[in-house]
């Protein structure tokens, strides 16, 4: 054992007690995500007690009033403004980022980076300001007419709502929401493909798009579908932007001209008014915890992905 | 056709000529498709402008003088005399508490996980609960903040507030430091050592400075994160109409007063909605530039 002549003294003290109130420091993320699952288990488990969770997730009608608690329409709703926002925002993002990967400019890139900060940087309530402004009497009057005389016969587009605030308002402001993240995650795992793959590529023959579509992406693959599923996460559990434009009405969606009841708007709405009514403040936790539980496993999926491939989660 | 596109701009700003070429049949893909992403890009930068372009427009006409040096009057949200000075400066209040306490939990963190613990599976684990906690909806930390009130017997109030914005920035802000630190060259840190300095001399004395600019950045991003967020100040920081003066007292914030202004009836508050909306984008706006000049003057002193 080699004898550290400086062990003792108050320099290495100092150094050893820093260490340690540091590790203690270091363990508050893990124990914060760990608290707020257990607190909001045992805050549900009232209502786990009175109907089973099946019940629980799989009902239609919600009259706290009456004791009925069914999320169903509201999971529903949910998942139907992520659906539609990812679809609509996806296709776009990824084209943006193979052109600023592949394509772009070097100025083009400095213009975006900044532009992008800006975007992810403007809060959800201004969002949803724009959406009602711009989006919501955009969608009633001409994406709804539009679609109900052509396409009213699919009844995915069915539109029997005269209102614009619809699922697909909502999805439109997701999409615009999500946009940044799904663009610099994307671009980040493009970026980090090798660039010696493209080159004996082109130096076959391929054309650029050749390269882009069998070497860049299959072997980006795995990293677009985390950038996706990030996205969708963060969709998911956005509150006010979709709370402002999607109609919160508890029933369950059949068109994308429906208006919806996200999970939640549901804990936003009501929250903090529901005391007086038995089992209301378990069922709305219940919706946190569903919420939570929903986010948290895409999110360690996705976070999974990205350590295997750039070597550290991206945001 | 073809030479209009290339001598103008077009060609320029795009990087992109129409050549001859690209009418052969294996090359009509590429085409289609880089037409195609120059349409989503120009769709990306243009929501952007799309979204300034509808809050100023809308929120212009409503905004003056009395908007941010009063608080709100009798019978305000009728469409009387006032302002929100409360909801600003009760935004201000909120965001500065979170991000301090916040600044204060993520630093030794972020230190740690570079410095101390190395590549080992516990980083790992941090890091992710980090970015679990990222991810987790800021409405959930408003609920799981308020059944903790609860519990305690709090009332909604500034405290609260800070604690749950905290909750909200922290990740944020250690994953921004987190990568600041990785791109510090390993040579500095074994430099240091060889001097003879231990961990926590490095720490403080070489690795603090030289993430000074990329710390600026961090803080910036999750105080503007902290200012803009609604659903977790929802039920914990509550509404006001005064400023308040202990951190017991419940406090008013600027995306709440968007939102409340909003879901009125009447058209003169909610132009004075569309001119908080303003407001809130112009602090936005000033962060962000704020963070660049910043980061500008600070990487001066970096050794890269």
């Amino acid at each position: 054992m080699p004898v550290n002549p400086q062990k003792n003294s108050p320099r290495s003290k100092s150094d050893k007690l820093v260490r340690w109130s540091f590790l203690a420091t270091t363990t508050l993320p893990f124990l914060i995500v760990v608290v707020v699952i257990i607190v909001l288990i045992i805050k549900t488990l009232p209502i786990l007690q009175y109907q089973s969770i099946w019940q629980l997730l799989t009902g239609r009608s919600w009259h706290p009033t009456k004791g009925e608690f069914g999320f169903y329409p509201f999971i529903t709703g949910t998942f139907w403004v992520t659906f539609v926002a990812m679809i609509l925002a996806v296709p776009p993002c990824l084209l943006t980022a193979i052109y600023l990967v592949e394509y772009a400019h070097a100025s083009t890139r400095a213009f975006m980076k900044p532009l992008l900060d800006l975007l992810s940087g403007i809060p959800s309530v201004v969002y949803g300001v724009w959406g009602m402004i711009a989006i919501v009497p955009w969608v009633q009057k001409v994406i709804a007419p539009f679609f109900n005389k052509w396409l009213g016969f699919i009844p995915f587009f069915a539109v029997n709502n005269p209102t614009g605030f619809s699922i697909l308002s909502g999805s439109i402001v997701l999409a615009v929401m999500v946009v940044p993240l799904i663009i610099a995650v994307s671009y980040e795992v493009m970026h980090a493909v090798p660039d010696g793959l493209r080159e004996a590529s082109m130096a076959i023959g391929a054309t650029k798009w050749q390269t882009i579509r069998k070497c860049v992406i299959p072997k980006a693959l795995p990293g677009i579908i985390a950038a996706t599923v990030l996205g969708f996460s963060r969709a998911f559990g956005e509150t006010m932007a979709v709370l402002m434009v999607v109609g919160n009405v508890p029933k369950v969606p059949g068109s994308i001209f429906d208006p919806a009841y996200p999970l939640t708007a549901l804990i936003a709405n009501n929250y903090g008014e529901m005391l007086s009514i038995p089992l209301y403040d378990a069922a709305l936790l219940g919706a946190a915890l569903v919420l939570l539980l929903i986010v948290l496993v895409f999110n360690v999926l996705s976070a999974l992905v990205l350590i295997h491939i750039v070597g550290r989660p991206a945001r | 056709m073809r030479k209009f596109l290339n001598n103008k701009g077009f060609a320029r700003i795009f990087h992109f000529r129409i050549q001859r070429w690209y009418f052969k049949p294996q090359h009509i893909s590429e085409g289609i498709l880089k037409i195609m992403m120059i349409a989503s890009f120009i769709i990306v930068a243009g929501s952007l402008g799309l979204i300034l372009y509808t809050v100023i427009l809308k929120g212009l006409p409503s905004l003056n003088i009395a908007m941010i040096t009063q608080i709100p009057k009798g019978g305000y949200y009728l469409g009387k005399e006032g302002g929100i000075l409360n909801a600003i400066l009760g935004s201000l209040y909120l965001a500065t508490g979170g991000t301090l306490i916040a600044l204060i939990i993520s630093i030794p963190i972020a230190l740690y996980l570079e410095i101390y613990a190395g590549h080992t599976f516990w980083s790992d684990l941090i890091r992710l609960s980090l970015d679990v906690m990222w991810g987790i909806p800021s409405i959930v930390y408003g609920a799981f903040g308020f059944t903790i009130m609860i519990a305690l017997g709090m009332r909604a109030s500034l405290l609260a507030g800070i604690l749950v914005l905290s909750l909200l920035e922290l990740p944020i802000m250690t994953r921004a430091i987190d990568e600041v630190m990785r791109l510090i060259p390993v040579e500095l840190e074994q430099a240091s050592f060889a001097v003879g300095a231990n961990r926590f001399e490095t720490a403080t004395k070489v690795v603090i400075r030289q993430v000074l600019p990329g710390l600026v950045t961090a803080i910036l991003l999750a105080f503007g994160r902290g200012i803009g967020d609604a659903a977790s100040v929802l039920f914990t920081a509550g509404y006001t109409d005064r400023i308040p003066t202990s951190i017991l007292e419940p406090v008013a914030s600027l995306p709440l007063a968007v939102f409340f202004q909003l879901s009125t009836p009447y058209p003169e508050v909610q132009n004075r909605a569309y001119a908080s909306a303003l407001i809130l984008t112009i602090i936005i706006l000033i962060i962000s530039l704020l963070s660049r000049w910043i980061s500008g003057k600070l990487s001066k002193n970096v050794i890269k």
